[in-house]
């Protein structure tokens, strides 16, 4: 059985433009230990996903599902005050913006306790020492005098090595990182990558990472989901996706990674944009920019079909992995 | 924070400098001076008239008199009362816990109601009781003070008579001044009857005065929750697992009070000016009062040394709201 189990979500946002359903019908099942990838661009639904997941979508957000299972509970028709002794303890978050995700009114100290207190229901001296500990693990250095930093006195890097230690603090089954990366220097990047695949490693927990950068997903990754206008595109082992992508928009992905590129004169791209509110093709979501794309394409949407080792939504899934002669779509 | 105070302070003195020009200079705009205002329709001999004026100083030129008033401010000696001889800082001390402890219950009374009204506006927001709250505060903020309490005194006083007309204290009651705040004075004397007495007449001006800053502090507290619960930490807090009263009681309201502290310290000016309109309308005993009073009998010292008392109390409690600030919101905290 796997950890987490999701069939069909959907979720929808009621705005004044209208219905927009920002996740479409996705399947997701993480295993206990492994690690997801979720990539797409910005708008593809990978962070509503995560939110739906953690069950962090506003009033405003419906969330539809025929299955949404965690460590064999019900998350869907769970009652809120069961689902929070779950959310912050079994499934944990750490989000994209460490400036902003901390409350700037609290010591760093006081958030971390805060969750132990609340979970776990630890007091004084031993409450201390463990948020000295976590400190210590996500390699915040000097955590004593840490503890009384106020979010503004300390780095985003350090931020997100604080908001990393909440996220761990009651040793979760289930880690969601939506973008961890994307707000920090490069050098720094690198540094919360390692320590979260370092962490996963040590804990067995499992992760999912959302991410828009495909190098990311390489190095830390066993499975990947490449969402597309709140669809799953692609869904595959790690390996053989990077060897040998079916779908047009994942061929398209890799093709566009800098170091893919090497030789050419120019960086392969994308044109155009994922699909919004009020322009939704009446065919496959991706046809518009896909090169590939013919008359069925346009007309009907494909489902996810079985390819390889994984599943693709697409009619005519690229045969060697490759965009024909190398070029951008 | 000693720096940071002085840097304050020292900033105020053109302030006071201003408030007292204005106050010198508009008192003496209006027709009649205090012998003439005194005399009434009787008139006076225009020698005794200008026997009294060069008795009291008025026969000298204005920017004479002034230099001498603020100098004698410097020197703080606020003057003698025209009318009654005393010390016109002595009469205002004696007139002010009675509007302090008004401005008080209105102020509490605003932050009580408003407070949690705006935070509920703001987590039901669109609801009916959101639109109630923003519609009454609306109309509460847009009432002119005197017709208020007329309405209220004719409602609840004279229609129903389940308070008081006027003044602080049932005429049956005395209570030895102490504090000079009448609600401490009569439990510190014991005397409860006396107490329930003061209550009773403290509601009606309490409500009157406390509605202006009750309406703004509602809307502000509405807008600093909307904007704050729509911040990241508030789904950090959320992703951790904490239950809604935590999550809007603590993460979300530490961080909306910041605005909210600052427009309670402004509204303590309106609400010193607000007194004057209540003070009169309930004959309330206190400083407000005795300003109108003054203006009429166009005691000039007592109505300079009042304003320029009340101005620096009003600045006094908006230094108290900037330490205040530091201490809520740990990113502009003064001493390092």
């Amino acid at each position: 059985m796997p950890l987490l189990d999701i069939k069909n979500l959907s979720v929808e946002f009621t705005t004044r433009a209208g219905t927009f359903r920002a996740v479409d019908g996705i399947d997701l099942t993480v295993d206990e230990g492994e690690v997801v990838g979720i990539v797409g661009e910005s708008g593809s639904g990978k962070s509503v996903t995560s939110l739906a997941v953690m069950g962090l979508l506003g009033s405003n957000g419906r969330v539809v599902a025929d299955r949404m299972m965690f460590a064999g509970r019900d998350l869907l028709t769970m009652p809120a005050a069961q689902r929070r002794k779950i959310t912050g303890k079994d499934v944990a978050m750490v989000f994209q913006e460490p400036m902003t995700s901390l409350n700037p009114c609290f010591t760093v100290g006081f958030q971390i306790m805060e969750t132990l207190r609340v979970h776990e229901g630890l007091s004084g001296k031993a409450l201390r020492n463990r948020a000295i500990a976590l400190l210590e693990q996500v390699g915040i250095p000097a955590p004593e005098t840490r503890l009384s930093a106020f979010p503004h006195q300390l780095s985003g890097g350090m931020n997100q090595r604080v908001m990393i230690a909440i996220a761990i603090a009651c040793n979760p089954r289930l880690l969601v990182a939506d973008e961890p990366t994307t707000a920090l220097d490069v050098t720094i990047q690198k540094q919360i990558l390692d320590l979260l695949v370092q962490l996963q490693r040590e804990r067995g927990m499992a992760l999912i990472l959302i991410t828009h950068d495909m190098g990311v997903v390489a190095e830390t990754a066993q499975r990947v989901v490449v969402m597309y206008a709140g669809q799953v595109a692609e869904t595959r082992p790690v390996h053989s996706l990077f060897e040998r992508p079916r779908h047009p928009y994942t061929g398209a992905l890799l093709d566009a990674l800098p170091e893919r590129a090497l030789g050419k004169r120019r960086l392969p791209t994308i044109p155009g944009m994922v699909p919004g509110i009020a322009d939704r093709p009446a065919g496959c979501l991706f046809s518009p920019r896909c090169r590939f794309a013919d008359v069925r394409c346009r007309a009907e949407r494909p489902a996810l079909f079985d390819v390889d080792d994984g599943r693709a939504r697409c009619f005519y899934p690229l045969p060697d992995g490759h965009l024909a002669a190398g070029e951008a779509l | 924070m000693l720096r940071f105070i002085l840097t304050r302070v020292s900033l105020v003195i053109p302030t006071f400098l201003g408030i007292t020009f204005l106050t010198f200079i508009l008192i003496r705009l209006v027709p009649g001076d205090p012998i003439e205002v005194r005399t009434g329709e009787r008139g006076i001999a225009p020698e005794r008239l200008a026997e009294l004026r060069h008795e009291m100083g008025l026969d000298r030129p204005l920017w004479h008199q002034f230099l001498d008033y603020v100098g004698n401010v410097l020197h703080g000696d606020f003057g003698l009362s025209l009318i009654t001889h005393n010390s016109v800082l002595s009469e205002f001390l004696t007139l002010f816990p009675a509007t302090l402890e008004l401005a008080l219950c209105a102020m509490l009374f605003a932050t009580l109601v408003g407070l949690p009204a705006g935070i509920l506006a703001a987590v039901k927001r669109g609801s009916l009781f959101d639109h109630g709250v923003m519609g009454a505060s609306l109309t509460g903020y847009s009432m002119p003070i005197f017709w208020w309490g007329l309405l209220l005194i004719l409602f609840f006083s004279v229609g129903l008579g389940w308070t008081p007309v006027s003044g602080r204290l049932d005429l049956v009651y005395y209570v030895e001044p102490d504090t000079g705040f009448m609600l401490i004075d009569t439990l510190k004397a014991g005397d409860y009857d006396a107490f329930r007495s003061a209550l009773g007449h403290l509601v009606l001006p309490t409500i009157v005065l406390g509605t202006v800053p009750l309406a703004v502090v509602a809307r502000m507290t509405r807008s600093a929750m909307l904007e704050v619960l729509g911040e990241d930490y508030i789904r950090t807090a959320r992703a951790k697992g904490l239950a809604d009263g935590r999550v809007i009681g603590m993460h979300a309201l530490r961080n909306a009070l910041i605005p909210v502290v600052t427009v309670i310290g402004l509204q303590v000016g309106t609400l010193l000016g607000g007194a004057i309109l209540t003070e009169t309308i309930f004959s309330w005993p206190g400083v407000g009062k005795w300003l109108i009073e003054s203006i009429n009998r166009r005691d000039y010292p007592a109505l300079q040394g009042g304003v320029l008392l009340i101005a620096t109390s009003v600045i006094l409690v908006n230094l108290l709201v900037d330490v205040l600030y530091g201490v809520l919101n740990p990113r502009i905290r003064h001493a390092r």
